[in-house]
């Protein structure tokens, strides 16, 4: 992971596996933390929303992407430079639902999962729930409600990961002037 | 070239940041005698100038300080309300500072979140539809450019009027937002904006910008 350059500061790349290191540890305080597998999965989620509501403006001012007008718009930006950015890889969108309201991100690989495996004993655990949480405090911050949910994981033995995401309604209080 | 001021509102028409950038207007101090050859009145809580206009010191200035203590509103620092402490002669000689009045931060509050509804307003009074708010207000001594974040906080900058440079200042202004406000884990959206990096990495930028005077910063 790099920090893009020419802001003023020099590029400071990153060790990835500090990065995987830090999740895992995360992830393994909370479980011993919480000890049930749907309470770690929600603060997980909450984590994620925490920092979803601050990485939108920070995506924002750096990609200068204009408001989407559909929900096809929202799943390419996400998936082309949202991801890009932040992880490194570029999911593929699939999977779309009659209505245009719901899709699949396909990821081949998470660089949050480098080297996991997931025992016995916490198969309920969605150990990246951490990327839900964080796509949806992002979308509600420019007025879209949406589910996000993994409905398949490397990490509980299928061959892709992915994560399927509903659109659920447009947040119509508190919209910037300009939006109506 | 200069930069003014920086005002940052939140998504509710807050005001969570001012910063003023100007060099303090040239204020005048000067020792009077009895009788006070200026005319001053009461004028929102403030003693102002309203006749009499001499030595730098303008009608509408406002009385800032009495024998170098700063005055309270319409009192001196000791409570005296300050017209009758003017018109008795035995104060004389006095040193009165007088000088243009500097926005109070509730004024400030106040006034930025008029323009938050104002900004609404430009938007609904535009014959199109879905038309921005309003991006720039201009007087003959500045102008204010605003920029709102499709997540509803509004950046104001007001400025020289031959200040250029400014759309590229507001998304400076947007990225170290983005930067020291909100990846210090320890700021709540929407709340006021604490933050020493913040304010330091602001100042840096309006720095750059006035340098690069009315051509703006070299891409």
């Amino acid at each position: 992971m790099s920090r893009q350059a020419g802001r003023g500061t020099e590029s400071k790349k990153m060790n990835s596996e500090l990065f995987t290191l830090t999740y895992g540890a995360l992830v393994t305080q909370l479980c011993k933390d919480y000890e049930n597998d749907e309470d770690v999965n929600k603060q997980l989620d909450k984590m994620g929303y925490n920092i979803g509501v601050r990485l939108i403006e920070d995506f924002l001012a750096r990609s200068n992407v204009g408001r989407c007008h559909d929900f096809r718009e929202t799943a390419d930006v996400i998936a082309k430079i949202a991801f890009k950015m932040y992880l490194g890889i570029t999911p593929s969108v699939t999977n779309w639902s009659p209505g245009g309201d719901e899709f699949s991100l396909i990821l081949e690989n998470n660089p949050l999962v480098d080297f996991v495996e997931l025992p016995d004993n916490h198969s309920s655990l969605i150990y990246s729930n951490l990327l839900c949480g964080v796509l949806r405090g992002a979308l509600e911050m420019v007025q879209m409600a949406v589910d996000v949910k993994f409905v398949q994981d490397t990490l509980k033995g299928d061959s892709v990961t992915e994560i399927r995401m509903k659109f659920i309604r447009r947040i119509e209080d508190n919209l910037p002037a300009g939006e109506e | 070239m200069a930069i003014f001021s920086v005002y940052v509102v939140n998504k509710a028409g807050g005001l969570i940041y001012q910063l003023d950038h100007y060099a303090p207007r040239a204020d005048s101090e000067k020792t009077f005698s009895y009788p006070l050859d200026l005319v001053l009145r009461l004028h929102d809580e403030r003693v102002v100038v309203a006749f009499g206009q001499r030595d730098g010191i303008r009608v509408g200035h406002a009385v800032l300080a009495i024998n170098g203590a700063e005055v309270n509103g319409r009192f001196t620092a000791d409570g005296k309300d300050v017209l009758e402490f003017l018109s008795n002669p035995a104060n004389y000689p006095v040193s009165i500072r007088f000088g243009r009045h500097r926005l109070s931060s509730n004024e400030k509050l106040m006034l930025a979140s008029m323009f938050h509804s104002l900004f609404a307003i430009g938007s609904q009074l535009s014959p199109e539809v879905g038309s921005s708010g309003i991006e720039m207000l201009e007087t003959d001594t500045f102008k204010l450019h605003c920029f709102q974040t499709l997540t509803g906080i509004k950046f104001m900058v007001l400025a020289d009027p031959r200040q250029a440079g400014i759309d590229s200042l507001l998304r400076k202004i947007y990225e170290i937002y983005s930067d020291f406000a909100l990846k210090n884990p320890f700021y709540s959206l929407e709340m006021p904006i604490r933050c020493e990096l913040f304010d330091q990495n602001l100042k840096l930028a309006l720095e750059v910008a006035e340098k690069a005077g009315p051509f703006g910063p070299g891409s």
